[in-house]
């Protein structure tokens, strides 16, 4: 077990490495020259070359590439500056560290996914739930046919719908405006509300159709029929038997859907001006400030990575009939 | 995120359970059957029957706008009201006979004629994806799945290396980098390349249980090639599978298209493109929310019968499959 943990692991620093590889070879070739974009219009050729300098913009691209990882580890010196341990750069637009624009702007991420979750994972698999308890009647087939439509509307449609309805037409929420929590916890609340809902439907809609045919699955499985014909009751049934091998694969799901989310939401922010992590990849790319595309491609590619390999160890433990070989 | 195209089955689910259309016994359900109980059914006969208009509004964009009488970039300034900044005239975004849809506010672009040409663009780009996705995803992952070994090894550590790529900000990063050049084009090969592990990973997981199976054994003993096998033996079987998924993902396809445009890095304008309307809607909407709601609702529509379509094309194959 601690050979294979190991393993993956391994397996996740070089994913990393590729996505890093990747990322800062092909904007590399595409990108106009940093130095000429830092310097901005008056600008002497001078000054252009000792930003080159400082940046080690005339290094061979695999000795800045090096430099870019060596950074990350153990910092690095910029000139004069020094960036401490994990140095993803300074920003070309605003000249601020990198890694503090990134944990600045977490914590909102983080906020808007855990908030969405909450709420899917109630909905979904409650709905699901119900759904096949009572397959085949007009809740199932209403539920359903809803579930089907949610997932058809595009979030920033769906966004928009919410914005006009409830903030301009009907004038009960708010414009998300993302306060400090401890500043006006209502205000708070009613900030995340619509890019809760928003983010959640979608996912909502899929939990509830992916718990529904579980369920279903699970319920027409041999050792269930062994209990009903033990005459266990139905609720019993359910409550100890049906529900654990019908739940686990969700939660694989939703670890990855999570990890997902983590790396940022990026139109729901967008849409909602919430500053995560999401806005700050679509405003970097819309301003070309590589660093800050690096740093977030970077992040959002760890969260899904570890959150894979979290997800197959967690699967391991609840679900016994998955066993890993040494092989 | 949401927009990307269909969900990630993850490995364990894969290798554990198989997805929709696991090959079973028997023979794979025929075409003229899922025509035929798709006829039967009248939800799917509905989306069906929205899916052909917008196929023939994309087809036929030029003849429509003849008959309606503006094209997608004839400015009509007698249709707003430019004392108010460019807000249409007459109730609901100028919905008029002149203007079957209302204009775009600020330059009286007609509606109806950038929704017909909107579908163009829409429709090319999702189906191309698909095709090329398709192509992508039965190939790599009938050769990983065929030939096992090292060939495995490196198609696998391909696909996890792309599913693990937050595929969005990649795609917006690489689309606003790139030179204007032929936008559809490029959208069509950025979404595919971010897309077919999704197909691919499937498809290696049944060409795997399929290549054990007796009869791919019979027909390598009576002497058949490789070639033969992987064309005459396995892809047979895996056309329920291929069916379902490719189907399943047009929608998908068809919102990350919009998504890209929405956020600005699809197709350039004046291109119409329903997404790239609804994102300069965005700055209307108080004022006339119906610049919004038809793009919006055409999005929608369409995004919702192909994803109810697939559903039901899978359950008929489904169905077919366990008998």
């Amino acid at each position: 077990m601690t050979r294979y943990v190991i393993g993956r692991l391994g397996g996740v620093v070089v994913i990393l490495l590729a996505v890093c590889l990747f990322t800062y070879l092909i904007f590399f070739k595409l990108s106009p020259d940093p130095a000429v974009m830092i310097c901005g219009k008056t600008c002497t050729p001078d000054r252009i070359d000792s930003i080159r300098d400082v940046l080690g913009l005339n290094q061979p691209l695999l000795t800045q590439f090096w430099e870019f990882l060596r950074g990350i580890v153990a910092g690095r010196d910029y000139g004069t500056v020094h960036c401490s341990a994990p140095c993803l750069g300074y920003s070309f637009q605003t000249n601020e560290s990198v890694w503090n624009m990134l944990t600045t702007r977490l914590p909102v991420s983080i906020t808007v996914a855990v908030g969405a979750a909450v709420l899917w994972l109630l909905a979904g698999v409650a709905g699901g739930l119900i759904s096949a308890i009572k397959q085949g009647t007009w809740w199932d087939r209403s539920a359903m046919a809803l579930a089907l439509t949610g997932v058809s509307v595009p979030n920033y449609v769906l966004a928009l719908v919410l914005q006009y309805v409830l903030v301009v037409k009907l004038q009960v929420l708010p414009f998300p405006a993302a306060p400090a929590f401890a500043d006006n916890p209502v205000l708070w609340f009613e900030s995340y509300l619509m890019p809760w809902t928003v983010l959640a439907v979608g996912y909502a809609c899929l939990y509830a159709r992916l718990t529904r045919a579980n369920v279903i699955d699970t319920l027409a499985e041999n050792f269930l029929r062994t209990a009903r014909a033990k005459g266990l009751s139905r609720p019993l049934i359910l409550r100890r038997h049906a529900l654990r091998p019908a739940l686990t694969p969700i939660t694989t799901i939703f670890g990855m859907d999570f990890a997902g989310l983590l790396g940022g939401a990026l139109i729901t922010e967008t849409v909602f001006g919430l500053n995560g992590i999401g806005k700050l990849a679509a405003d970097s790319i819309a301003k070309n400030d590589q660093p800050v595309i690096m740093a977030v491609t970077l992040l959002a590619a760890f969260f899904v990575v570890v959150g894979n390999v979290v997800v197959d160890l967690v699967y391991t433990a609840l679900d016994p009939r998955v066993r890993v070989t040494s092989s | 995120m949401t927009v990307a195209g269909p969900r990630t089955p993850t490995l364990l689910e894969v290798e554990e359970v198989g997805l929709a259309g696991d090959p079973g016994g028997g023979p794979p359900t025929s075409t003229g059957r899922i025509l035929g109980k798709l006829a039967r059914d009248k939800a799917a006969l509905l989306c069906l029957v929205f899916l052909l208009i917008v196929v023939l509004m994309a087809v036929f964009a030029p003849l429509i706008t003849k008959l309606s009488g503006w094209g997608p970039d004839e400015f009509d300034s007698g249709a707003i009201n430019s004392d108010l900044g460019g807000v249409p005239h007459g109730s609901l975004g100028g919905i008029s006979g002149e203007h079957w849809f209302g204009v775009e506010p600020q330059n009286g672009r007609d509606l109806f004629a950038r929704i017909v040409y909107g579908a163009r663009v829409s429709i090319t780009i999702a189906l191309s994806a698909t095709v090329l996705t398709g192509i992508l995803g039965v190939v790599f992952g009938l050769l990983a799945g065929f030939y096992r070994g090292w060939v495995d090894q490196a198609i696998s550590r391909v696909m996890d290396f792309l599913m693990a790529f937050p595929a969005l900000i990649f795609m917006i990063a690489i689309l606003s980098s790139l030179p204007a050049g032929n936008r559809p084009v490029l959208l069509v090969v950025v979404i595919s390349a971010f897309g077919w592990p999704y197909l691919a990973r499937v498809i290696r997981g049944q060409t795997m249980t399929l290549a054990n199976r007796e009869f791919v054994e019979a027909a390598r003993a009576s002497g058949a090639k490789n070639v033969a096998l992987v064309f005459r033996e396995i892809l047979p079987n895996l056309r329920g599978s291929i069916i379902v998924m490719t189907t399943l993902s047009v929608p998908g396809y068809i919102g990350t298209e919009a998504g890209l445009s929405f956020l600005g890095v699809g197709v350039t304008p004046p291109t119409a493109s329903w997404g790239q309307m609804i994102s300069s809607s965005v700055s209307w909407y108080s004022v006339d929310p119906m610049f919004f709601a038809i793009p919006g609702t055409f999005l929608f529509l369409t995004v919702l019968s192909l994803t109810v379509l697939g559903d039901k094309i899978r359950s008929v194959i489904d169905a077919g499959e366990a008998t």
